[in-house]
């Protein structure tokens, strides 16, 4: 059995729908994780407005899994406190895609840490 | 619209086989070792059909023993020949082996086998003698795989063959791919591994060709079917739609046109590589890698339209390991990840620049995704 028979509807719809996918010029924190070797690469780019992320896009390469968790992180940040957004965790991520395969949780841990570190990043 | 383009993970079978194994199923339902005449109905089909499989084979249908599949026999061909040679400790096989002649080689490891794996070129081939270097005086055998399930390569078999012959060692070639294919020499072959679900037949059954005179010992033991040499009542249903499936003609230059004519088409699409062979591949295999996206998402995005390839192998890629057959050819690693391989059948004919044109629009979607881009402009 392939393991994506087990992505769930959200999965599915973040992946063929992305949101917030591109490139933000003058980005204020970048955070860029992962490997091509290993198949998964993630950039986010955010643009902070006072306290507040008033933008957030990301690129990026990699399975379904890796493209929804991306996705469906993008949405749980913009227009958050930049203190809220600290603390998005990949477990939140994978939550509000319903569930991961096992083999999966992976990438979405990628998207969490790719926000973290975007937000280290910021000035 | 579906266009089903994984046929090396397995085939629709032919609905003459199924017919015919309905039929069976129904008919010639009774045990193969029954005595009385139910037993004796299906014994009759089950002796009919190894008749006809060694036919088209071209050898004596007692060198056929039925199995559960290219999986079985593999294992049978390597773990059936080491108990009849105890003092052959050593066995060469190839890095592009499907895992169950890699992890069977792996598992006689354990029990003190020496293990050489041959490398290959940038094509998928392997160097035939590279394989005469590895042999030895305690060589048990060679196994080397007919055709390639990945990216399609065929393996010059009978020259490894020869040399095997030559220098005296058993050869084994896992023929699952390339079966009914690919012609094939048995001449200096001794033993073949057959999957039927491959080639139209149901899954669960399959056959070792024992060249006579290659002495084996079975690894299944019980009531001694096969001539003892794998135990357990008989798959009539499944052998008789694996002979049926013999019979149903497949048009083979149709096929090969459209395969030549989707590797033109993607061509076209920037950042791509075609992996593999184009002398020496199969007939339906397209395997293909595109810059900077990732397989999966790409066979996903065409599986939304009704488009179905599969990601390297089929089982690896539940691993999550990138394609080990790729990286055996020396493909770049921002390669090695967007590939997909398409192994076609009849339903593709026709239809190849649809598929040439979602691929291109789903990959032009990945790539606007993907961070990588740039490195493009240069190719
Ligand atoms: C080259 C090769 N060998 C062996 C097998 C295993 O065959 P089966 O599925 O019948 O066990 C396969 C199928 O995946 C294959 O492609
Ligand atoms: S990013 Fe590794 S499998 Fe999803």
């Amino acid at each position: 059995m392939g393991s994506n028979c087990d992505y769930t509807k959200a999965v599915f719809d973040h992946f063929q729908n992305p949101r917030n996918m591109g490139e933000i010029e003058d980005a204020d924190g970048v955070g860029t994780v992962g490997n091509p070797s290993c198949g998964d690469v993630l950039k986010v780019m955010l643009k902070v407005d006072g306290d507040k992320i008033s933008d957030v896009k990301f690129q990026t390469f990699g399975c379904a899994a890796a493209i929804a968790s991306s996705s469906m992180m993008t949405t749980l940040v913009k227009g958050k406190k930049i203190s809220e957004a600290k603390k998005i965790t990949n477990k939140d991520v994978a939550a509000a895609l319903g569930q991961l395969p096992p083999i999966k949780v992976h990438c979405s841990n990628l998207a969490a840490d790719a926000l973290q570190k975007a937000i280290g990043d910021l000035k | 619209m579906r266009i089903y383009l994984d046929n090396a993970a397995t085939t629709k079978v032919y609905p003459e086989v199924a017919k015919k194994v309905n039929e069976i199923f129904l008919k010639s339902y009774g045990n193969a070792s029954s005595l009385h005449s139910v037993g004796r109905e299906a014994r009759s089909e089950l002796v009919k059909a190894r008749e006809e499989i060694a036919k088209f084979v071209g050898c004596d249908s007692k060198e056929i023993v039925f199995t559960s599949g290219g999986t079985e026999s593999n294992n049978l061909a390597i773990r059936g020949l080491a108990p009849m040679n105890p003092d052959k400790k050593h066995i060469v096989t190839s890095v592009v082996e499907h895992p169950s002649v890699l992890e069977t080689c792996k598992y006689m490891g354990k029990w003190g086998y020496e293990i050489d794996y041959v490398g290959v070129d940038s094509e998928g081939i392997v160097d035939v003698k590279e394989v005469e270097k590895l042999i030895r005086d305690d060589t048990l055998l060679v196994s080397v795989m007919h055709v390639n399930n990945e990216i399609g390569t065929v393996q010059p078999v009978e020259e490894i063959g020869k040399v095997c012959k030559k220098k005296g060692v058993y050869f084994h070639t896992d023929a699952v791919q390339g079966f009914s294919k690919v012609d094939l020499d048995l001449g200096n072959i001794d033993l073949m591994s057959v999957s039927g679900h491959k080639i139209g037949a149901p899954k669960g059954v399959g056959f070792l060709y024992v060249k006579n005179g290659t002495k084996i010992s079975p690894i299944l033991n019980g009531g001694g079917q096969e001539n003892g040499l794998r135990s357990g009542t008989e798959n009539v249903p499944g052998i008789v739609g694996l002979a049926t499936a013999l019979d149903v003609s497949v048009d083979k230059k149709k096929i090969k046109k459209s395969r030549d004519k989707i590797i033109a088409g993607l061509k076209k699409i920037k950042g791509v590589k075609i992996n593999g062979s184009m002398k020496n591949r199969v007939y339906n295999n397209v395997n293909v890698s595109f810059y900077g996206i990732e397989g999966e998402s790409l066979m996903l995005m065409l599986d939304k339209d009704g488009i179905y390839v599969s990601t390297g192998s089929a089982c690896a890629s539940t691993k999550l390991k990138e394609s080990y057959v790729l990286k055996a050819i020396g493909a770049e690693e921002l390669y090695v990840h967007g590939s997909i391989r398409m192994t076609l059948g009849e339903d593709v004919v026709g239809n190849e620049d649809f598929v040439v044109g979602k691929i291109e629009e789903k990959v032009n979607k990945l790539r606007k995704i993907s961070p990588f881009k740039l490195e493009l402009e240069n190719e």
